[in-house]
């Protein structure tokens, strides 16, 4: 098997708060290949950002990484230096956050947000940097590209935010970009825009991507693969028709039941019982043992991520098709 | 942009307006200065002449009437103590205050931003703290016993500065102005730091406070995930944002710097506007206490407008009428 793009091996982000101590990301392993699409799915809180986050060492304090590897390209990116991470950031890993009205600095120019980006990894002119912002922004799609650089952030709308942010992320034709649920703040038809753009403008360069997102509906549009966080661990990791089709794991199997269809009209929708748990005290064993209804007495010891293969597996002693074994409670 | 200069100076003309009343409200209650002003060994003759030479035998609302009359014509009436015209006597003063000021905002200028800004993005460290815990004494101290505490330590003790006055000056534009001699900087420096302690407290306080906010905001860890250098995010990405609350809270205190620097200029003995202030006040002269506010009035009014074109230029989100919006 050849090298993967990214491989996250076991990693753990773990924030030391006052309180005690909160095990936001704890051991989550994801691997991607080159030009793959990978959708990070889960519930707020279940930790997706702050992976995402930790890949790029992008954590704020009290956040730290406390374990695990983040390998790229064969370098472990949790050891490397600050100096190296910046060489890293926005030339061969880039990201794009969620809420567009605030990943844009609202005093400075687009034009100058984007320029400072382009020279932060190439020794070139303001012009050449001018020139190329100028071509990243009607790579996305936007008119009048010379006028819009001059602009500032607040006399763009939300979708265009969106993109210039895209553009920026794409001006170095990075290998990876992690965007953290950047349509959420959108409206649906610019969403559906986005997705279509992004998609697009990946397969054309070959870049991978991550896309976070707690929406089951935008993953199966986009992504190839799929892994499932619940209280910062990877329950269930698979292809997008393994996961939609059939979920092992029934908090996947929740997810999925809880999205409006049109199949099931008129049937009550069901939700998920009970509400994330606070991952300042997580019980021992399964995190979704609380709010699983296959719970046995198995599930008192935290499961193994186990199944076909290394890329189709769950988190889970009972798994969803499998029948319940033993002390069904 | 010309309509929105136009409207405030309309605004501030409402203001100058007011604030004559007042102040010619103000100065009838604090007493009658003949009292003051002629020996007490005068008849009543010669009380009386003085009092219809000063024009203190008139009704308040004449006496007012008077006064607007000139004021129109530019004259604020005649010092009754040094019998020149009040404005001018103002004015003479002005550049020593006006000097004293400015280098006081500078000094709090170029100490606070840095170490506000250190404070803030290391709010834990022990630099940070210390910055804290010095500008809460900044706050708190009395200015004029820390002045006097600076004359005691740099002046009488260790002898490296003087303790008042303006020292040497140098003509500039026809003023006089001690920054321009070595001298008059030497007596410059004590009163400018001692002038600047409060409003350095105050802009350590508003930039800390702002870059705290500023750095968690989403924009700062964009600009860090595009790989720029921590001295571009500082330096350009959170100063600019946190430039605006300072603006605003320097340009009010500029105006009370100028006004209130009565203080300092006690203690140092610096020949500026606030110490003829606190004289004419002690002697009942009126022409030179009006002439005084109002000269403070109309810098307010000015300073505040410059700071409202500063902010235009500093937040392109605030469009002063025009433009595309």
């Amino acid at each position: 098997m050849t090298e993967p793009l990214l491989r996250v091996d076991g990693l753990r982000t773990h924030f030391l708060t006052r309180a005690g101590t909160v095990k936001a990301v704890d051991g989550v392993s994801l691997h991607l290949a080159r030009g793959e699409i990978l959708g990070l799915v889960g519930e707020s809180g279940s930790g997706k950002s702050v992976t995402g986050q930790s890949i790029l060492g992008l954590v704020d304090p009290p956040g730290r990484v406390v374990g695990g590897r983040v390998l790229f390209k064969g370098e472990d990116l949790v050891t490397a230096g600050e100096k190296r991470l910046r060489a890293i950031r926005g030339r061969r890993i880039a990201m794009i956050f969620q809420d567009p009205m605030m990943t844009l600095n609202p005093v400075l120019s687009i034009g100058t947000q984007m320029v400072e980006a382009v020279q932060a990894h190439e020794k070139v002119s303001r012009a050449e940097a001018w020139e190329r912002s100028r071509r990243a922004l009607a790579r996305v799609g936007i008119a009048s590209p010379d006028e819009r650089l001059a602009a500032y952030p607040h006399q763009f709308s939300g979708g265009m935010r969106q993109r210039v942010a895209i553009a920026i992320a794409l001006l170095h034709s990075p290998d990876l970009i992690i965007a953290d649920e950047p349509t959420t703040a959108l409206d649906v038809t610019i969403q559906a825009q986005i997705l279509f753009e992004v998609q697009t403008l990946c397969r054309e360069t070959g870049t991978a991507l991550i896309w976070v997102t707690h929406d089951l509906a935008v993953v199966s549009a986009l992504a190839d693969r799929v892994a499932v966080m619940y209280a910062g661990r990877v329950v269930e990791t698979g292809t997008v028709a393994e996961i939609i089709g059939s979920p092992r794991h029934p908090y996947t199997r929740g997810l999925l039941e809880s999205v409006p269809s049109r199949n099931r009209r008129g049937v009550p929708l069901r939700s998920i019982p009970g509400m994330t748990p606070s991952i300042l005290d997580l019980p021992e064993g399964c995190a979704f043992r609380p709010r699983c209804d296959r719970t046995t007495g198995a599930c008192a010891v935290m499961p193994e991520l186990a199944g076909e293969r290394g890329d189709r597996a769950w988190r889970c002693w009972n798994p969803v098709g499998a029948e319940v074994r033993g002390d069904a409670a | 942009m010309l309509v929105f200069i136009l409207r405030r100076l309309a605004q501030s003309a409402v203001v100058v307006v007011a604030m004559s009343v007042l102040v010619f409200a103000g100065i009838f209650a604090i007493g009658n200065p003949i009292d003051v002003l002629i020996s007490p060994e005068a008849d009543e003759i010669e009380r009386a002449a003085a009092i219809a030479r000063l024009g203190l035998d008139r009704p308040m609302h004449e006496q007012f009437m008077r006064f607007v009359d000139g004021a129109l014509g530019g004259d604020l009436g005649t010092s009754f103590v040094h019998g020149v015209p009040a404005l001018g006597l103002v004015l003479q003063r002005f550049p020593a205050t006006l000097e004293l000021a400015l280098c006081a905002m500078l000094v709090a200028v170029v100490l606070g931003i840095p170490l506000g800004l250190w404070a803030g993005l290391k709010p834990d460290s022990m630099a940070g703290r210390v910055i804290m815990t010095g500008s809460i004494l900044g706050f708190s101290l009395p200015t004029f016993w820390v002045g006097m505490m600076l004359i005691m330590a740099f002046a009488v003790t260790l002898g490296w500065l003087p303790a008042g006055g303006r020292g040497e000056t140098a003509s500039l534009f026809g003023v006089q102005w001690s920054v321009l001699t070595a001298d008059g900087l030497a007596h410059l420096i004590l009163p400018a730091v001692n002038l600047a302690l409060f409003k350095l407290s105050l802009v350590i306080r508003l930039a800390r406070a702002g870059t705290r906010e500023v750095a968690l905001q989403d924009y700062v860890k964009f600009a860090r995930a595009k790989g720029l250098a921590p001295a571009r995010i500082v330096g350009v990405h959170i100063l600019k944002n946190i430039m605006i609350p300072v603006v605003t809270v320097l340009g009010l205190e500029l105006g009370s710097v100028i006004a209130f620097s009565v203080v300092t200029e006690s203690v140092f003995a610096w020949p500026g506007m606030g110490k003829l202030l606190i004289d004419s006040i002690l002697q009942l002269d009126r022409p030179v206490v009006i002439a005084y506010l109002l000269v403070t009035v109309l810098l307010f009014v000015v300073i505040n407008l410059i700071v409202d074109l500063v902010y235009s230029l500093l937040d392109p989100r605030i469009r002063l009428g025009g433009g595309r919006a």
